[in-house]
């Protein structure tokens, strides 16, 4: 893979990367792209491509499990519209990149939430949303809920709030396309 | 309806000791409500009463559950709530009862006293004798224990975490990476009696 990406015995290692250069790296890349620039082409690094659309087209799957749920339905309300970002509520796992998990988790619902995340296909996010979810919150004691649903699926942002605004949502939402952006890669 | 209110009580009041004096212990009105304190054997008999009898009209059940007095011998409290449409009024029946004794289900005569029965078993472990289905309703799966009893620790004994090498969410004895808080409800303008962290110094150079 090394050797493909970087014949030259560069220090760059994928096209990603913001050491790859191709002025440098791939010499005859200027003559090309000027060429196809003049008939209506640009070209970019394929990777920067799939990344993009998949910001721009994050399927989100409910997992409304108390009042946070409630932020969450307002955020993809017409007052705040999350479908402007791209960001569609999606009701199946099996279709769905993104699970934002809004409310306390049991430990009734852990499996059931575990089986859920396993249904979704790679590469797959989830947002957590409020405090219960983030680290069991006002319930951290409890006898029957999961401190934090951490424990159960990896989560890539961390809302907080109880419940957080639709607007914390929306920051965490755009959080997570720019942590995406950065560190996204065919490869994950 | 042209009686008042406390009419209504003492009319339902003396009606049910005239027919049932020997089953029921104690009344008495409490928050604007008759509450009547019954024997247990004769529940099923006084709350079929309270439904059918032309006085009371009872003909609705709001609430059935439990409360424990870790005690009192006879630990537990069985809270009956009806509600009589027609004479706009409510009653409060009460028995107690232990871990082992059952109380009468009441399903018979309400049919939504299933799942409230359910509920009571689950959180108290109060046993109903004659219900349909008597298993828990809320608690996970597996669980031990009745969490409402006073007895029963908050944090309950075991806590669920995603195992990675097993592939599937396993249980384990709770193991608490936080303290827990205890809060200082005083008021730091109204007298507080302690000395802030870091405070020491300004009190001992007056």
């Amino acid at each position: 893979m090394v050797d493909i990406l970087s014949p030259n015995g560069s220090l760059a290692r994928d096209l990603g990367s913001p050491s790859y250069n191709p002025g440098i790296h791939d010499t005859g890349f200027d003559g090309l792209s000027d060429q196809l620039a003049d008939k209506g082409f640009i070209t970019a690094a394929s990777d920067d491509l799939i990344t993009w659309a998949r910001t721009g087209s994050l399927m989100w799957m409910t997992f409304g499990l108390a009042c946070c749920a409630v932020e969450m339905m307002q955020a993809s309300m017409p007052r705040y519209d999350l479908e402007r970002f791209g960001f569609a509520p999606r009701a199946s796992p099996r279709q769905s990149d993104v699970m934002i998990v809004a409310g306390t988790l049991t430990n009734k619902m852990a499996p059931a939430l575990r089986k859920v995340y396993d249904q979704m296909p790679n590469p797959r996010y989830v947002i957590s949303m409020g405090s219960c979810a983030n680290g069991g919150g006002y319930y951290h004691y409890s006898y029957s809920v999961v401190r934090g649903c951490d424990r159960i699926v990896p989560v890539d942002v961390y809302v907080p709030g109880c419940p957080p605004t639709a607007e914390a949502l929306i920051y965490g939402i755009l959080q997570l396309q720019k942590k995406i952006r950065r560190e996204g890669s065919i490869i994950r | 309806m042209s009686t008042t209110s406390s009419d209504m009580w003492a009319d339902i009041r003396d009606h049910i000791e005239m027919h049932h004096a020997d089953d029921v212990r104690d009344m008495s009105v409490s928050h604007g409500e008759l509450t009547i304190t019954v024997r247990r054997a004769a529940i099923l008999n006084i709350i079929g009463f309270l439904r059918d009898d032309p006085i009371c009209k009872f003909n609705q059940m709001i609430d059935l559950c439990g409360v424990d007095y870790p005690e009192r011998a006879r630990r537990f409290d069985v809270v009956y709530h009806l509600l009589s449409m027609a004479h706009n009024t409510r009653i409060r029946v009460k028995c107690s009862t232990d871990e082992e004794t059952p109380v009468m289900s009441i399903v018979s005569l309400f049919p939504n006293a299933d799942w409230y029965e359910r509920e009571a078993f689950d959180m108290y472990g109060i046993i109903f004798d004659q219900h349909p289905d008597l298993r828990r309703i809320l608690t996970d799966y597996g669980f031990e224990g009745h969490p409402l009893r006073k007895d029963f620790p908050l944090t309950g004994f075991v806590e669920v975490r995603y195992d990675e090498e097993r592939k599937e969410v396993i249980y384990e004895p709770v193991v608490l990476q936080q303290e827990y808080r205890s809060f200082d409800f005083l008021s730091p303008w109204e007298g507080a009696k302690y000395i802030l962290p870091g405070d020491e110094k300004s009190e001992a150079a007056e």
